[in-house]
């Protein structure tokens, strides 16, 4: 008996039609097939998504908290150290290290580290750097199609392109994985 | 007559024809925009040519010197800097508060405030007069022990520009992505190498949509008290020094406001621009430029209160000699271009108060212009009273600027008009994705029975009971 591994894109013209076909995903209507397992390709992210495919992580903001926490504190140790090993200058009776000023300084830190860490974890965690890119693309999902994908076997590669079909699906891509 | 029936955009233009529309703005160029690439060049030059020459003989051919350590070189610095402050402060609140008409504007706003920040930068570095040294100001120790005053509202100004500009340039960075793939997927040759290289393989999925529409609010929410606290940071500057006329509390709301104010005429200038030679009557809508006027109105008439504040408070602060520069702008030397400042940047606005005149274009674009002249009026009446009137009075003069600080500061639009005109060629000046939300949302609000079929198609194939699985073809 064959094992082989499949991935396909079905291409929809619309959400209402991509959506439909995943929410039967969802309703167990191709069996051995999850809507976990589905990912989508869109134009624009259709604002009620989650209610199709659940609610799946976005992990950004721990990284941006992380950031802005570094950015205060790298900042102000970095300005005190710095105004702490700073003898030369003359003090004339002010404070070593200047809370006003810093707290200017350390403001700027907290954004700007804030930021930092904002656009490198979107990087990686979108896979826009150091992931896996879908084999399966089609520049229509740039234009105004909606791309399904799927990774199927043996036993649900035929039904899902028959769901695919009952829902007006335009075009299926597809590959063999192994 | 009443346009109230007026859209923000017609939501029912067609996604494909969006890329289509937009996608041409990158073809070959035609001859006006070449002319247009000439002149700031040979604007450009007339800066360099000056810059040259000043490295050559000293700081003295630009007349900078006690009094007028700063001339217009610093004047011309705030102004760059203001300019730089509606397009991302602006594309972040309304971004913040889903106010979805800045969608086909907010792109070049953006890239106005990167470009202007870039210009601003050469300012300080051309003051120096010894550009070399610049790095003196980067906090870090020398050979010498010696670390930067950080005391100073001048390091605070390094460090705030420094952090504003890179989250700007980020900020416009991320939210061009998806359009880079659009552009990279149709495109060829050196164009889709250099967009294959900037889209980052993005590829529209879930998880990227998902994560992007984080990263996008996270940064807005912090470019905002950014912007606010970079111009607030300029004028400290000023208000920190105790000479006549800077040392005044209402500084940095006063700069904030003069920021946004310059940054939305210009916006003005720049929407009329791309509306015309892009034709761009679709996207760029009348409706929109109506709300941008409005929007400057109402800038406009804070920044005029604040200049009352301002006035007041120096009259009767009693404070002898911040009177005199006072009455110096109103009746002095400098009183031509005050008054000029006061009635671009207070009795002009008032032609965006009236429907008939925001609906004419290019009364409009001659309107934005001048409240900018108005504008940059405004930051020399900052910087060159007070040095002509501080407290010695061997500073009690007035100067001239010389030709090679107005050949420096002629030059600077140059170089911000040839860096304009290179983004959009190469980048798409409006969103397409956004636009495409856009025009999707309004279609759904426009017919909420879209909307309700959809949910009641996906109800009732939950309430149909489960089916066995659909068998193969």
């Amino acid at each position: 008996m064959s094992n082989k591994k499949y991935r396909i894109l079905g291409l929809f013209s619309d959400f209402e039609e991509a959506f439909l076909a995943i929410n039967d995903i969802k309703l167990n209507r191709v069996p051995g097939v999850s809507v976990d397992d589905v990912r989508l390709m869109s134009p624009i992210e259709h604002p009620e998504i989650e209610e199709i495919l659940g609610e799946r992580p976005a992990h950004v903001p721990k990284f941006t908290l992380a950031g802005a926490c570094f950015g205060i504190t790298f900042g102000f140790l970095f300005l005190a150290s710095a105004q702490a090993n700073f003898l030369v200058q003359p003090q004339g009776g002010k404070p070593v290290v200047p809370l006003p000023s810093n707290i200017v300084l350390t403001y700027e830190m907290l954004i700007l580290f804030g930021v930092i860490f904002t656009v490198v974890s979107f990087l990686f965690l979108s896979g826009l750097i150091g992931g896996k890119k879908e084999r399966l693309y089609s520049e229509k999902v740039g234009v105004d199609q909606i791309g399904v994908i799927l990774e199927l076997d043996d036993h649900t590669y035929e039904p899902t392109k028959a769901l695919f079909k009952q829902h007006k699906v335009l075009e299926i891509r597809e590959e063999v994985i192994k | 007559m009443k346009h109230v029936s007026e859209k923000d955009i017609n939501e029912e233009i067609k996604w494909a024809q969006i890329n289509t529309d937009i996608l041409q703005s990158l073809q070959n160029p035609r001859k006006a925009y070449w002319v247009a690439v000439a002149v700031c060049v040979a604007m450009l030059a007339c800066a360099v040519v000056a810059e040259v020459y000043q490295y050559q003989t000293g700081l003295g051919v630009a007349d900078l010197n006690r009094p007028h350590m700063w001339g217009l070189y610093i004047a011309t610095f705030i102004f760059w800097i203001g300019m730089s402050h509606s397009g991302t402060l602006l594309s972040a609140i309304l971004h913040i508060v889903h106010a979805d008409w800045r969608k086909p504007i907010y792109r070049f706003a953006e890239a106005m405030t990167t470009f202007s920040l870039m210009t601003a930068g050469f300012f300080p570095m051309i003051h120096l007069g010894r550009m070399w040294n610049l790095y003196w100001v980067i906090p870090y120790v020398t050979d010498r022990g010696i670390w930067p005053n950080f005391r100073s509202p001048l390091v605070w100004d390094a460090f705030a520009i420094t952090t504003y500009l890179t989250s700007s340039a980020v900020f416009l960075f991320i939210g061009m992505i998806p359009d880079l793939a659009i552009c990279r997927d149709n495109s060829t040759g050196w164009r889709k190498k250099l967009y294959t290289v900037l889209s980052l393989g993005w590829q529209g999925t879930d998880r990227q949509w998902r994560n992007f529409r984080k990263t996008y609010m996270l940064m807005a929410c912090f470019l905002i008290p950014l912007a606010v606290s970079v111009h607030s940071i300029v004028s400290s500057d000023f208000a920190m020094s105790i000479m006549p006329g800077w040392h005044v509390t209402s500084f940095p709301p006063y700069f904030v406001a003069g920021a946004l104010y310059s940054g939305c005429a210009s916006i003005i200038t720049l929407f009329i621009i791309l509306r015309y030679f892009f034709r761009w009557e679709e996207y760029m809508t009348m409706a929109i430029h109506e709300k941008i006027c409005k929007l400057t109105f109402a800038i406009a008439m804070v920044w005029t209160y604040l200049n009352l504040v301002e006035f007041g408070a120096t009259w009767y602060g009693h404070d002898p000699v911040a009177k005199e520069v006072l009455i110096s702008k109103f009746v002095g030397p400098f009183a031509p271009f005050f008054w000029a400042m006061l009635f671009f940047g207070s009795v002009l606005p008032f032609a965006l108060a009236f429907e008939k005149s925001r609906r004419n274009l290019p009364w409009m674009f001659v309107v934005s212009l001048l409240l900018n002249v108005g504008m940059w009026l405004e930051r020399w009446m900052i910087v060159g009273p007070t040095l002509s009137h501080a407290y010695g009075p061997e500073s009690w003069n007035f100067l001239w600027p010389s030709i090679v600080q107005w050949a420096i500061v002629f030059g600077s639009f140059g170089w911000f008009g040839l860096l304009f005109l290179i983004f959009v060629k190469v980048v798409p000046a409006v969103s397409m994705y956004e636009v495409k939300e856009m025009v999707f949302h309004r279609r759904r609000e426009a017919n909420p029975e879209l909307a309700a079929r959809f949910h009641r198609r996906i109800t009732d194939a939950q309430s149909v009971t489960a089916k066995p699985g659909i068998e193969g073809a």
